[in-house]
């Protein structure tokens, strides 16, 4: 009974240290004049209060999950990958060129096309630093960083020239924006609200690197690069291969949620020409949420929506209340910071329960091998 | 572990499953009630301010786009009694077009009279939002779109007009005859400016250079900064730029004595001695008539624009500038000109 | 046209645009050498710059002495710093992950500082040129190398500081140590925590003075989000010098004179899009560093908590 009260704490972490931290945002709100308990109750109901608030958080919950999945395949392999801000849209430029050219053909088809335009767009901006670490030294944060801004800048070439919306080229004044993809290519709307497939797809998704990680030969070397370099090689792995392939996995399911943002909420590719204005940060956003759902791709679905949660519903309570926005930037620091910390008390408790555990079995017979195992299935 | 991952996303399915049985929510709309607009001389009658929900994409304080709206509305709320009769709220830094998408919808289920979506990038959004609320009147800018919808209103700035009046000055102040642009993007209203500033350059002296550098960021400073420099050395001793960023190459501008024009907020505080002239944005001009439109019923369907006909852009001259008579008297003949149609600005 | 490009005037341009768009990445990215010689990775970096650079801003607007100012903006980057060396050493947190948090904290604390106490955009007489008699009436490259201000010059001369500490004295040692092998270090004494906590401290001191460096010295203005991703460039920066601060500066200044290399082919008119223009440093960097392939191995404990085995 202790042990399972002890899980739920421990799955529960994250969301006891937001709690924290919005404990602190609550003395920020108190200084400003604002009444902490009416703006956190407008951000619990811009959240959670109603149906179009709920879709609304798993609409935003859907490309950070997304995200999430290549991170956990990439921290798995013990690869930064800060990269997702340009697999996104590299992923979603490609995905958008194919919905618009490929325009005479059932809407399931260039949809299907769509994802797997995405998937490749992503994997090669992934893909990239991969090689460039892999055989050029070439440390993947500094490659990934420029290569984020050399995809914005990619992006807003492209979204004013190229592939502008007919219909902008010639106002005088160009939005940057694509055509609008045809209504039959956009992805379903499941309930009377702005949820779509999209969502569906991300957690079939999340199944399915759960399988890849644990349950396929290439999940398991992936595993054991990240764990034990040396020991790999010594085995056979080909760790440069891994390393390459995990990045652009991870690429890959960056570039997916770009797509998902095209076909699913605004059905054209649109920027301001600023670093985030296309992809909303979810490229970091997605780190965070993997980390909330401890790198592991099922968790990482309510890491994904909490995370949502409180993105959605702070604004809500930026409307609410009428603070200014930044506050709430500096609210989503906050939490990150508090959950990052929050880990400690999760990892305590499983080394106490590993070293229990350890007590509890009988010591090893000689002659047998005792395989200890760090990183556990949670 | 595994177990509670399970049961937790089971959970969340299933509370999405009976939310959504439970049906979206009709949104409460108020209907736009009339303001009594002479003033009561007995007692004050109970009456609803005219409400209206703004989303921009920058800080209400960037000296530039946001800043040219929210200053507007203060000036209408002034206009109009004060938040009694005029109300407005905000929210700024949407540059996230999901976000303000959100946002936008969620201030028209609120019931505000008018949902102000200012940015150009949140059209699309609009399209799909303005059929759902339409008790509801939006306005959009900058664009001449409305989509055919009977409840947004469209309105956009005619920047090329004073970029072409700033362009006329500056090739006429200019001595060496090399004149630099300092832009973000070229896009949108930035692209309107510049085409604007380097037609009147080239209508004054098309001898004149005119250098642009689009650096490819609103809110890169330093670099905004070191594109002024680089048009010094290269040369130029009078300087333009649009959008919020440009405030680090007004301060290069005053450093070395060039001369500044401004464009979407009076920037003669930032450099009072090289700033000529900015083109200030009233939008109140478009505000009055739209609320007068929407208070009559009229929600949407039109498009709206702020030029130097209708005082909705305005050149606001330098008081701290010694402008030469000449130069002050071909800006005011060349406003005029635009104004009665004879001076006709060409854009590529 | 690209022949232009080789004339003196664009040349000297070129060396002078990048001299001053170098300083506030070299204070950034000499801080972030030492944390990460010590196994701290801090993505926080730009969140310390915007606080720093407000602070440094809003002290030298109040109180007129800019020096008040560069101590407001140390102190703010040495707090922000104190917290995550707390976060990092003590609660073990994922320090990528961390970094980001505090980045979003110092981007939104920044800005809404400035709507609060500030509430439009205003500029200060920042620092001034300074400039060595004799040397800055050289011509063409005197007023570039001899009359920048003192901000400028003190990025220069932390280079050859910051390798002396780091290469020739005990404390770099220490760091260096902490970095490579922390248990080993331990065993010998050496109190990982306590040289961790002044790397980070140090870190978020120096990238506070970037900031400043940016608001009251070289731009005399702040605005939000100024420095509109300097930070991570500057971290970046970090792995390209190979964790030496004579490869950061070389990466410092390679990136900025590109910068204003691709501001000169826009100014010229070379007809290459604007957007791609604005590639080309970041382009240019990973090519360099492709080329250079170089066999520099990252702080084996870069990334790592340190724990001590029980």
């Amino acid at each position: 009974m202790r042990s399972k009260l002890g899980t739920l704490f421990d799955a529960l972490l994250p969301v006891i240290a937001t709690l924290a931290a919005l404990v602190v945002g609550a003395v920020m709100l108190l200084i400003l004049g604002v009444n902490p308990i009416e703006a956190y109750k407008a951000l619990w109901d811009g959240a959670f209060g109603s149906a179009n608030s709920l879709a609304e958080t798993l609409v935003k919950a859907t490309p950070l999950l997304l995200v999430a999945l290549g991170i956990c395949i990439s921290f798995r392999a013990d690869v930064i990958n800060i990269g997702g801000e340009g697999q996104m849209i590299m992923g979603a430029i490609l995905a958008t060129w194919v919905g618009l050219t490929v325009t005479d053909a059932p809407g399931w088809l260039v949809i299907m096309l769509g994802l797997v335009a995405g998937f490749v767009g992503g994997a090669i901006w992934g893909g990239i630093p991969g090689l460039l670490k892999a055989y050029f030294n070439v440390n993947e944060i500094l490659s990934t960083v420029m290569m984020n801004a050399i995809a914005v800048q990619l992006m807003n070439f492209l979204l004013r020239g190229p592939m502008i919306d007919p219909s902008q080229a010639e106002l005088a004044s160009k939005i940057p924006q694509t055509a609008r993809l045809l209504d039959a290519f956009h992805l379903p709307r499941l309930v009377p609200t702005r949820l779509h497939l999209g969502a569906l797809i991300a957690v079939a998704l999340a199944f399915l690197v759960y399988i890849l990680l644990w349950r396929t030969t290439l999940g398991y070397r992936i595993r054991a690069v990240g764990q034990n370099p040396h020991a790999s090689r010594y085995a056979g792995i080909k760790v440069q291969r891994y390393v390459v392939l995990s990045l652009l996995l991870s690429g890959a399911f960056a570039g997916l949620a770009g797509v998902i943002q095209v076909y699913g909420v605004n059905y054209r590719m649109i920027t301001d020409g600023s670093a985030s204005g296309f992809t909303g940060s979810a490229g970091f956003n997605g780190i965070v949420a993997a980390l909330f759902g401890q790198l592991h791709p099922i968790l990482s679905i309510p890491a994904s929506v909490l995370f949502g949660a409180l993105l959605v519903g702070a604004n809500s309570m930026q409307r609410a209340v009428q603070v200014p926005s930044a506050l709430i930037t500096a609210l989503n620091g906050l939490v990150v910071v508090f959950v990052v910390s929050s880990e400690i008390w999760r990892r305590r408790r499983q080394r106490r329960r590993l070293a229990a555990a350890k007590e509890e079995e009988s010591p090893p017979k000689p002659g047998q091998a005792e395989a200890p195992k760090k990183d556990a299935k949670p | 572990m595994k177990k509670f991952a399970w049961f937790l996303t089971l959970v969340l399915a299933l509370s999405l499953v009976l939310s959504a049985c439970g049906g979206a929510t009709e949104p409460v709309v108020e209907e736009p009630v009339e303001v009594a607009t002479e003033v009561v001389a007995t007692e004050a009658p109970v009456m609803e301010p005219f409400r209206v929900a703004v989303v921009m994409p920058s800080a209400i304080n960037d000296m530039a786009f946001s800043q040219s709206m929210y200053d507007a509305l203060l000036r209408i709320q002034d206009e109009m009694g004060g938040p009694d009769y005029f109300d407005f709220v905000y929210s700024e830094g949407m540059f996230v077009v999901d976000d303000a998408a959100a946002a936008i919808r969620d201030y028209a289920s609120q019931g505000f009279d008018l949902v102000i979506a200012h940015g150009s990038q949140y059209g699309s959004s609009l399209q799909e939002i303005a059929p759902d609320f339409p008790e509801t009147s939006f306005a959009w800018g900058t664009t001449a779109e409305t989509f055919g919808q009977p409840n947004i209103y469209a309105y956009e700035a005619a920047s090329q007009e004073g970029g072409y009046v700033n362009g006329v000055l500056a090739a006429t102040l200019s001595e060496s005859n090399i004149i630099g642009v300092v832009g973000p993007i070229e896009v949108g209203d930035a692209k309107l400016y510049v085409d604007g500033f380097k037609a009147g350059v080239a209508a004054t002296n098309p001898a004149a250079t005119v250098n642009v550098n689009y650096i490819g960021s609103f809110s890169d400073v330093a670099l905004a900064s070191e594109a002024a420099t680089t048009h010094i050395a290269a040369g130029a001793d009078a300087l333009t730029g649009t959008a919020q960023m440009v405030v680090g190459a007004i301060g290069k501008a005053e450093e070395n004595n060039a001369l500044w024009f401004g464009t979407q907020s009076n920037q003669s505080s930032l450099a009072p001695s090289v700033v000529v002239a900015s083109q200030v944005y009233h939008w109140e001009v478009v505000l009055r008539e739209i609320i007068a439109n929407v208070k009559t019923g009229t929600l949407g369907g039109q498009s709206l624009k702020i030029d130097l006909a209708n005082s909705g852009l305005v050149i606001e001259f330098n008081p701290d500038y010694a402008l030469p008579a000449e130069a002050q008297a071909l800006a005011d003949t060349t406003i005029q000109g635009i104004i009665d149609g004879s001076i006709v600005i060409t854009l590529p | 046209m690209i022949s232009e490009i080789f004339s003196t005037t664009v040349l000297i341009g070129i060396l002078a645009s990048g001299i001053r768009l170098a300083t506030p990445y070299l204070y950034a990215a000499i801080g972030e050498t030492f944390g990460q010689r010590s196994g701290v990775l801090n993505l926080g970096v730009e969140g310390q710059m915007l606080l720093g650079a407000f602070a440094g801003f809003y002290v030298a607007l109040k109180t007129g002495n800019l020096w008040l100012g560069v101590l407001a903006a140390m102190s703010v980057g040495a707090l922000m710093g104190l917290v995550m060396a707390f976060v990092t050493v003590n609660l073990h947190a994922q320090q990528g992950i961390s970094g980001i948090g505090f980045y979003l904290f110092g981007l939104g604390m920044s800005d809404l500082l400035f709507q609060k106490l500030m509430g439009t955009v205003e500029t200060v007489s920042g620092f001034p040129a300074i400039h060595i008699p004799y040397l800055s009436d050289i011509p063409g490259i005197g007023p570039i190398f001899f009359g920048q201000n003192i901000l400028v010059y003190g990025a220069y001369l932390l280079v050859p500081l910051a390798w002396f500490v780091l290469n020739k004295t005990t404390l770099g040692l220490k760091i260096r140590a902490v970095g490579e092998n922390p248990d080993a270090a331990d065993s010998l004494g050496v109190s990982v925590a306590r040289v961790r906590y002044f790397t980070i401290i140090l870190g978020g001191t120096l990238s506070g003075v970037a900031g400043a460096s940016l608001s009251i010295a070289l731009l005399n203005v702040f605005q939000q989000n100024m420095t509109s991703g300097l930070g991570f460039i500057a971290v970046a920066l970090v792995y390209f010098g190979g964790w030496r601060p004579l490869g950061v500066l070389g990466g410092a200044l390679l990136f900025s004179m590109v910068n204003s290399l691709q501001l000169w082919i826009q100014v010229l008119g070379i007809p290459i899009p604007s957007d791609i223009a604005v590639m080309m440093p970041y382009v240019l960097t990973i090519l360099v560093l492709v080329l250079t392939v170089s066999r520099v191995r990252a702080p084996a404990a870069l990334t790592r908590p340190f724990e001590r085995e029980d």
